[in-house]
């Protein structure tokens, strides 16, 4: 589907074209309500359906594939982009290259997130190419929330792949869900880390029905004094199943931290494959990995506490996956 | 408020048993609670306290006998009812919780969703808790044995029931906040004369907070009576090794 280069230069307010559900599903994947303040680009049924530009980030449309090039100027402090897609048609395909330019020393704050509304019996399918390159001392925390709903019988497919690139002292906070409702995602996400870069990803993931999550994570850290630190806390549920194969390699005196909790529930099937990859005596990496079903400790205390079984099984998910 | 009549809880050998035996661990058991008291269960390691606390509180089900709280039958009900009637329970060994912080378990245990920070601090600084980043922290292995301990009485001093058990509140717990947590539960007691607090303790300080005691050995109440009946039966040996002066330990009694 082509991408549609007309600019609306609308805020994400009354004045937007967007129907009820589009905007319940902005509210659930980039918290977006009324007026979001910095720049916004609003993508629907691989269609841009409204950009604004703030005074330090710009946003255009790629010419050679449907996409958006993302570019924060040097040395800018606090400045916010949402960037979220909403498919809310059955039978839609939509790839969509979207590339960050983070200038030296910019601090920014980046929501992307999917929210597909599949009513229909055909499979509703997005897929999001994010690249991120941070020039040095650059900071980006970014959110990504994948959420699926829907009634029709159509598969809900997110398959995302991140790919980023931090400079030297450059630091990046990734916080990837995935709520509920999507039937299958294949993640990739991949990074390479000069010396002092240093990188927090979070991936917390619910599975639930019959339902697959394939999460496949691989950094390299080539410079000294880079940190890559992997927290992955996944359930599943129902006949869901999950695999995960996390990797941090280190080429130089570096620190790697993989961690991956799973809670498995009903006759789900986890499997998680934590690795490291030392390539210089100075690296010091670790990984743990843990699979289990709901501590019964914690299910009496919080009984004691007046919760039913059922109320104190859904309050330590959430917990868990907050 | 509390009455049990001839509790037993036997483990069968082949099911929970780790060995191949019976074992008898509370034998037919009676005992008595009236409202309004602060009573100190004590007694030796393996003596039964903590299954017996377990058993009021539902978390195991007797083998025989009946248990009634304020009239009603509760032999048989389920921990979260026995909860809403009013009975409450801090563990011996607290519960971790992964992504909770300390400020929602607060809540949870107060039923009050929406209680302010300053609320919750409240709770936190009786057992000596006094810094206000503790609400942010996680419920999780991040946190010490001893701040753990002390999150777990705030939790039963937020949901303030009508009868409170503690185990062993003093375990694992500095001088200082002891002194605090025992200067809570006197004013709880003063002021909440309806309430009653069951502390199942080998403290001497606590014992001595008591209006009775009651002494569990082998399954069995073998003693009860008031703090000036039995006190002084139970023979505190004081150490007074030098290098143990920080250390609070239970000092060695003999029952
Ligand atoms: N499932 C079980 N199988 C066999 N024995 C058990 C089981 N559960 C508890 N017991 C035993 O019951 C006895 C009483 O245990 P309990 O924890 O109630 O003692 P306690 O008085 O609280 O001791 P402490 O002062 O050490 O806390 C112990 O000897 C313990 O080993
Ligand atoms: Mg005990």
């Amino acid at each position: 589907m082509a991408e549609n280069t007309a600019v609306a230069p609308a805020q994400v307010g009354s004045e937007l074209d967007l129907d009820a559900i589009s905007r319940e599903m902005l509210e659930v994947i980039a918290d977006m309500h009324g007026e979001t303040e910095g720049a916004v680009n609003i993508r629907k049924n691989g269609c841009l359906a409204c950009r604004t530009n703030s005074d330090h980030v710009t946003i255009t449309s790629k010419t050679d594939n449907p996409g958006i090039d993302i570019r924060v100027d040097a040395g800018c402090k606090n400045e916010h982009v949402h960037i979220p897609v909403v498919v809310t048609e059955e039978g839609v395909h939509d790839v969509v290259y979207n590339d960050f330019f983070i200038g030296a020393g910019a601090d920014v704050y980046i929501v992307a997130g999917c929210g597909i509304h599949n009513g229909g019996d055909k499979d509703a399918e997005h897929d999001g190419i994010h690249r991120f390159f941070l020039e040095p001392g650059s900071h980006v925390v970014y959110v990504e929330k994948h959420y699926g709903e829907g009634e029709g019988t159509g598969a809900r497919i997110l398959n995302p792949t991140t790919e980023v690139h931090l400079g030297e002292g450059a630091s990046m906070e990734m916080e990837m869900v995935q709520i509920k409702g999507v039937s299958s995602t294949v993640r990739k996400t991949t990074g390479t880390l000069e010396a002092d870069a240093k990188l927090v990803i979070t991936e917390k993931l619910m599975t639930h029905g019959e339902q697959h999550a394939t999460s496949d994570l691989d950094f390299e850290m080539v410079g000294d004094g880079a940190t890559v630190r992997v927290i992955s806390r996944s359930v599943a549920r129902g006949n869901s199943v999950q695999v995960f194969h996390p990797n941090v390699t280190g080429a130089a005196a570096c620190r790697g931290h993989v961690q991956c909790d799973s809670i498995i529930m009903d006759n789900a099937r986890v499997t998680s494959i934590p690795a490291i990859d030392a390539k210089s005596t100075e690296a010091q990496l670790v990984h743990e990995a843990a699979i289990g079903k709901i501590a019964g400790e914690a299910i009496v205390k919080l009984m004691t506490l007046g919760l039913t079984e059922e109320e104190a099984e859904e309050q330590i998910l959430e917990d868990f996956l907050s | 408020m509390l009455e049990l009549k001839n509790v037993s809880y036997t483990v069968k050998a082949g099911q929970d048993s780790y060995d191949d035996r019976d074992h008898d661990i509370i034998r037919d058991l009676s005992l008595t609670v009236e409202p309004g008291k602060l009573i100190v269960i004590t007694g030796p390691n393996g003596g039964g306290k903590s299954t017996l606390s377990k058993l009021i509180m539902g978390i195991e089900q007797p083998t025989g006998g009946t248990i009634t709280f304020d009239g009603t039958d509760i032999t048989h009900l389920p921990i979260d009812e026995r909860a809403r009637l009013g009975i409450g329970y801090g563990f011996q060994q607290p519960a971790r919780f992964t992504g909770m912080k300390v400020a929602k378990l607060i809540r949870i245990a107060s039923g009050e969703k929406r209680m302010s920070s300053a609320a919750c601090n409240k709770y936190l600084s009786a057992v000596g808790l006094c810094s206000a980043n503790y609400l942010d922290r996680d419920v999780d292995k991040s946190l010490s044995g001893g701040e753990l301990k002390r999150i777990e009485i705030a939790s039963i001093l937020a949901r303030n029931p009508k009868l409170a058990i503690f185990d062993e509140p003093e375990a694992g717990i500095d001088l200082w906040s002891f002194d605090k947590l025992t200067a809570t539960f006197e004013e709880l007691h003063k002021t909440q004369p309806d309430h009653t607090i069951l502390i199942i303790s080998h403290q001497e300080r606590i014992m001595q907070m008591a209006d009775e005691i009651i002494v569990i050995k082998d399954g069995e109440v073998t003693r009860r009576g008031t703090r000036d009946e039995i006190y002084p039966t139970l023979m505190f040996s004081k150490n007074q090794d030098p290098a143990c002066a920080f250390t609070r330990t239970a000092e060695a009694v003999s029952y």
